[in-house]
């Protein structure tokens, strides 16, 4: 996984509540059986008009939107399916960070698989970041620091964010977790061989 | 000693071992696996030379993408095959048993794993697909996650994972006749939010709880995850009990006794605490049905479709006016009345063989309105087989729907089962978010009787007062 530590880029406002992970990657591209190609279907639906050319009104279609790496959005974001090619979408479009007030549970754990960074800010703080992006006419660039837990601009717009510290570190170290968790073979086999001999800390159920 | 929720109880005995900085290594009992979410789990497997550490706790179904029409035809979709071919594939290679197309055991993976008696109380079970929460009407921890955690328990039979909040939701006194578990869990949402729950595991209680059968239960506990829960369970009773015996994979004579036994102890002690606790009204539930793109846009089905400039805040009022527009609804209109084109009855939340019969029950002797187009897709070929031995097949045909293999259809799309950009679906899954049904199609989330009826009626109707 490609570690994160500190990135500064292009925001890209996407101002809706509870986007859900359909929208982000439509159902009728699930069918791959690769991680990879989901860049073109990322948002499909609101991306493109029925017949397939790209709908100007839509956000991430505005010009200044072009090379975006940072996501704003509303609240809950990235509710419904488990589906992590909504994840993996974004990573492969180019964003590196989503800033929303919350993310649904499945989706931010799935952020943190894919070194995708999941910024959670307070209200009033992704208010003012929309309203900035607004004023600068969508050309607007900000600076996510994992390091230091903050989202900083150059115009004295400045929040800082929490991150459990398991996953702050995951993300830093660019972590394999499976590698991780296979160093606990010892602890795992243990709780094993309790629990198939029906002995377990679960009094067996 | 504390008293432990039941979430706790499981929780602590599921704990492999405390890790650095505050997560848990969690031990897995039943890991379901379907084609969509697991390729590229097993694809990356094989990259490491991993091998999946116990493919006898690890089942896997063709349930997503799967055509159900006629089962003797090939799959005519090229990518759909080819997804459904890797998961044959890689079910062979790593050893993990397999209830594909050909299978009288095939189904949606949350209606099969109950259906076998897979699903028993106290276990952890996971499985790439949110509705996983379904499992937990046995008194189970059980919730979805995304590929990359599929491959770790593959490689595992664990998951790092942080201790969750609890939430309990009491759901006091009887429901009211017509009023149905999909209707109980739909008013949750709408009260709620479809982010009231997030970071919480839900344990339901309460009177209405307990009257409903396994099968409204699992209807309740699928759709937590709307409501944004981890996972949702109810503690174990006679119920539970009744419905695991002489399933083939559940406990046997004296092992059933002793395993009874041991789940009987599986409930909340009085005195446990919960981070949260919601109180609802059974009593004064009444049928539900979702007039927006959200499973938290849900009325009553006697009330109209809300005005944007009743919402407080304005992010609100702007996901309202865009839900509208895309659901064509004006504010003020009565849902009562709603025309409709298609209906839907499938689904994990509500196609298993109680879902089945109730609808059969409104449709008995009647039409299919003109230019209704309905369809019943069983949630597995053993409810399936069951619905044919009892009739509701004829049933069904007869009233004009069509009658269909199982698999999870129209509930998502992915497959043939789609609706055309415009057309408005009364639908007994679980989403009604844009597109989900098909670009453009309009989606009324609803309990199988209310279905039913609006297919035959023509438009959406009051089930307590339509006959």
């Amino acid at each position: 996984m490609t570690p994160f530590v500190r990135h500064a880029g292009r925001v890209a406002a996407l101002p809706r509540v509870n986007v859900d992970t359909d929208q982000i990657v439509p159902k009728q591209f699930l069918k791959r059986i690769e991680r990879t190609g989901f860049a073109p279907v990322l948002f499909h639906d609101w991306r493109y008009g029925a017949d397939g050319s790209p709908d100007p009104t839509f956000e991430l279609n505005q010009p200044a939107a072009a090379g975006a790496s940072i996501l704003l959005a509303g609240a809950n974001f990235g509710c419904g399916s488990s589906r992590e090619h909504a994840v993996w979408a974004l990573r492969e479009y180019g964003f590196r960070a989503v800033i929303a007030e919350s993310f649904a549970d499945i989706f931010y754990a799935n952020c943190c698989q894919n070194g995708l960074l999941a910024v959670r800010l307070v209200t009033g703080e992704t208010r003012e970041l929309f309203a900035r992006h607004t004023r600068a006419a969508g050309r607007y660039d900000v600076v996510v620091d994992l390091e230091a837990q903050t989202v900083v601009d150059d115009a004295g717009f400045r929040a800082a964010f929490s991150i459990a510290p398991y996953h702050r570190e995951m993300l830093l170290s660019g972590l394999d977790e499976i590698g991780r968790t296979l160093l606990e073979d010892a602890h795992i086999a243990a709780y094993e061989r309790d629990r198939d001999e029906g002995r377990g800390k679960g009094e067996g159920w | 000693m504390t008293p432990r929720t039941l979430f706790a109880k499981i929780w602590d005995a599921h704990v492999v071992h405390p890790l650095p900085d505050g997560p848990e290594l969690l031990y897995v009992d039943l890991h379901l696996v379907h084609e969509v979410t697991s390729p590229q789990a097993f694809e990356g497997l094989r990259l490491a030379g991993r091998r999946v550490r116990r493919p006898e706790l690890t089942v896997a179904t063709a349930d997503h993408n799967v055509p159900t029409g006629d089962r003797a035809l090939p799959i005519a979709d090229a990518l759909a095959a080819r997804q459904v071919g890797a998961l044959a594939t890689n079910a062979r290679e790593f050893g993990i048993e397999l209830f594909d197309l050909a299978s009288p055991h095939q189904g949606i993976v949350h209606v099969i794993g109950p259906e076998l008696g897979l699903t028993q109380p106290g276990m952890v079970i996971v499985c790439g697909d949110s509705h996983t929460s379904t499992h937990g009407a046995f008194g189970a921890l059980a919730f979805g996650i995304g590929t990359s955690e599929v491959e770790h328990v593959l490689a595992t039979q664990c998951l790092v994972v942080m201790r969750p909040k609890t939430m309990e939701v009491r759901f006091e006194g009887a429901a009211a006749s017509g009023v149905t578990a999909k209707d109980l869990i739909l008013a949750l949402i709408g009260r709620i939010g479809t982010a009231g729950a997030t970071g919480h595991v839900i344990e339901y209680t309460g009177e209405a709880i307990r009257r409903l059968s396994m099968e409204g239960r699992m209807t309740v506990c699928n759709m937590s995850i709307e409501a944004g829960a981890r996972a949702g369970m109810i503690a174990p009773d006679d119920t539970t009990f009744t419905y695991l015996a002489g399933r083939p994979r559940a406990p046997e004579g004296e092992r059933l006794t002793r395993a009874v036994a041991r789940w009987r102890r599986l409930k909340s002690d009085d005195g446990a605490t919960y981070d949260t606790r919601v109180t609802v009204d059974a009593a004064s539930v009444a049928p539900q049905v979702t007039w927006g793109t959200n499973p938290g846009m849900v009325a009553d089905i006697t009330a109209r479709v809300p005005d944007p400039a009743g919402f407080a805040s304005a992010g609100e009022r702007q996901a309202v006016e865009r839900a509208l527009a895309y659901m064509d609804l004006r504010p003020g209109t009565p849902l009562e009345g709603l025309p409709i084109d298609r209906v839907f009855l499938g689904s994990c939340t509500n196609a298993r063989i109680e879902d089945l019969r109730s609808a059969a029950g409104v449709v008995r002797g009647r039409r299919v309105a003109a230019g209704v187009r309905a369809l019943v897709v069983p949630g597995s070929q053993q409810v399936k087989a069951q619905a044919e031995a009892e009739g509701l097949d004829r049933v069904f045909r007869e009233a004009g729907f069509e009658w269909r293999n199982s698999g999870c259809s129209m509930c998502l799309g992915m497959n043939p089962d789609i609706l055309a950009s415009g057309e408005r679906c009364a639908a007994t899954s679980n989403r009604n978010f844009e597109g989900r049904q098909g670009r453009g199609g309009r989606t009324h989330l609803m309990s199988p009787a209310m279905a039913a009826a609006a297919g035959i009626a023509g438009h959406l109707v009051d089930i307590r007062t339509w006959a």
